[in-house]
């Protein structure tokens, strides 16, 4: 069985803030990708973003900086 | 052929809109449904679109472009979303069907509607739309130009009296977005409809809304929103409250292409261009005996359209004989604007419509003037 992982993910609002987040990261040189939203977080699709738990100061930070709508930021396993 | 139907629809176009959208037809999978790259490429050319519109238009920011197939489908949701029965709307006799038509069909549910009306050059009384406006005034929802006579409503102004009155500034630009400057927070511009396939060179089937931070919609169209697929209801977040379903990436990646090289040119060049080859038509037009041009051309402050009759001949067979004898390819008759020409008194013969694009040539309007010299001379 694959080894599941504790990873950093950030739920947004809507797919168009998941690509801004996406977008701003690339343009900054932040860490991370787009992943669908695991089903520990929701039923109901959508994108997130995914990064090391070890990013997590410097990703709240950032999220404020750039304006970025999220919804939640979540430790878990996938 | 030469074509003066860019009022109607952009035949022109840069080839880079082509091949963006053939690029796009080979490589793009559904936007926002998934993270494979194929979905990925098209979410991120669509969300790179929507913060070039935001940038063209001063809107807020990317999050409140929403896309649909174009202004028509852009008007009906924010005039199906925004009134209710017993508020008040107000719009103007330069106005096009597809903002007079969802208004009619309002004014049936209870609306209650306001025409403001235009003179016989087809300009409207400011004085007269501020003073229709009072208590129970929900928005003034008009065109930012007549798309007969070109000439354009002052949208710094219209904007000014909807903030005095607390109404909301609705605008149709259809005939503008993409070549006159458009400031949505200057202009106090509640919700801007655009179409992608005008002026903004596009394909057919793309379009828009940019909605102020101040302003929310309920949704009109429900259906998939690839997120949140639980609820029962649209999620209620811009952009995609007003976007169910799949969204027409292969036209945006066009329009992007589009809105590209519109950035590389500099609007008001293309602009400038533009409206020196309606000027040379206008000027080579307007003394020919028979021969009536209709709007106000105090100022070339407006659009690059010349609208015309020939003595008492109808409008359609003028632009029949047109193609017949010289290849030309332009618009007769109501031009989905039946007000507009009631004002101007052209409701029985219609006009024939010459719209110029910054691809037409010189060449091609002294041309056209030929052409319509001989038409002068054969039917007056």
């Amino acid at each position: 069985m694959r080894e599941r992982k504790l990873k950093l993910v950030i739920t947004f609002p809507s797919t168009t803030q998941a690509i801004a987040m996406e977008k701003k990261c690339g343009e900054n040189g932040a860490a991370g990708r787009l992943i669908p939203v695991p089903r520990q977080i929701s039923a109901g699709c959508g994108i997130a973003w995914c990064a090391e738990v070890s990013e997590r100061e410097y990703l709240e930070e950032f999220l404020g900086e750039f304006g970025v709508q999220y919804e939640h930021i979540y430790e878990i396993k996938i | 052929m030469i074509y003066f139907d860019q009022a109607a629809t952009s035949f022109h176009r840069p080839p880079q809109v082509a091949d963006a959208v053939r690029d796009a037809l080979l490589t793009f999978g559904n936007a926002s449904r998934s993270t494979h790259p194929a979905s990925m490429a098209s979410a991120r050319m669509i969300y790179e679109t929507r913060q070039l519109l935001a940038e063209l238009f001063c809107a807020p920011g990317p999050e409140r472009v929403s896309f649909t197939s174009g202004a028509t489908e852009s008007l009906n949701l924010v005039i199906g979303s925004l009134l209710e029965p017993n508020d008040h709307v107000i719009t103007t006799a330069l106005d096009h069907n597809s903002v007079l038509r969802p208004l009619y069909r309002k004014e049936k549910e209870g609306v209650e509607l306001t025409v403001i009306p235009a003179d016989r050059d087809g300009r409207i009384s400011y004085q007269e739309l501020e003073g229709c406006m009072r208590a129970g005034t929900k928005a003034l929802i008009c065109t930012h130009a007549s798309n007969v006579t070109g000439n354009l409503l002052d949208i710094e102004r219209l904007g000014e009296i909807c903030r005095r009155h607390d109404v909301i500034f609705v605008l149709d630009a259809s005939q503008t977005a993409g070549i006159v400057p458009i400031d949505m927070s200057a202009c106090n511009i509640g919700a801007l409809c655009f179409t992608g396939h005008k002026s903004l060179m596009g394909p057919q089937g793309t379009g828009g809304i940019c909605l102020a931070e101040w302003l929310s919609l309920k949704p009109v169209k429900v259906g998939g929103s690839g997120f949140a697929s639980e609820q029962k209801e649209q999620p209620p977040v811009m952009p995609e409250v007003l976007e169910a379903g799949t969204l027409n990436g292969h036209g945006i990646a066009g329009l992007h292409a589009a809105l590209r090289w519109i950035q590389e040119q500099g609007t008001e060049n293309l602009r400038r261009r533009e409206l020196s080859l309606a000027q040379r038509f206008y000027e080579g037009i307007a003394g020919i005996p028979g021969v009536r041009v209709y709007g106000d051309f105090t100022s070339w402050d407006r659009c690059a359209v010349v609208s015309f009759t020939v003595g008492d001949c109808d409008s359609g067979a003028v632009s029949t004989m047109l193609w017949e004898e010289a290849e030309i390819a332009c618009r007769s008759g109501m031009h989905c604007a039946y007000p507009m020409h009631q004002a101007l008194g052209t409701e029985s013969q219609g006009t024939v419509r010459f719209s110029f694009s910054h691809f037409n040539t010189e060449e091609e309007v002294d041309r056209a003037v030929c052409a319509v010299k001989k038409l002068g001379e054969d039917l007056v």
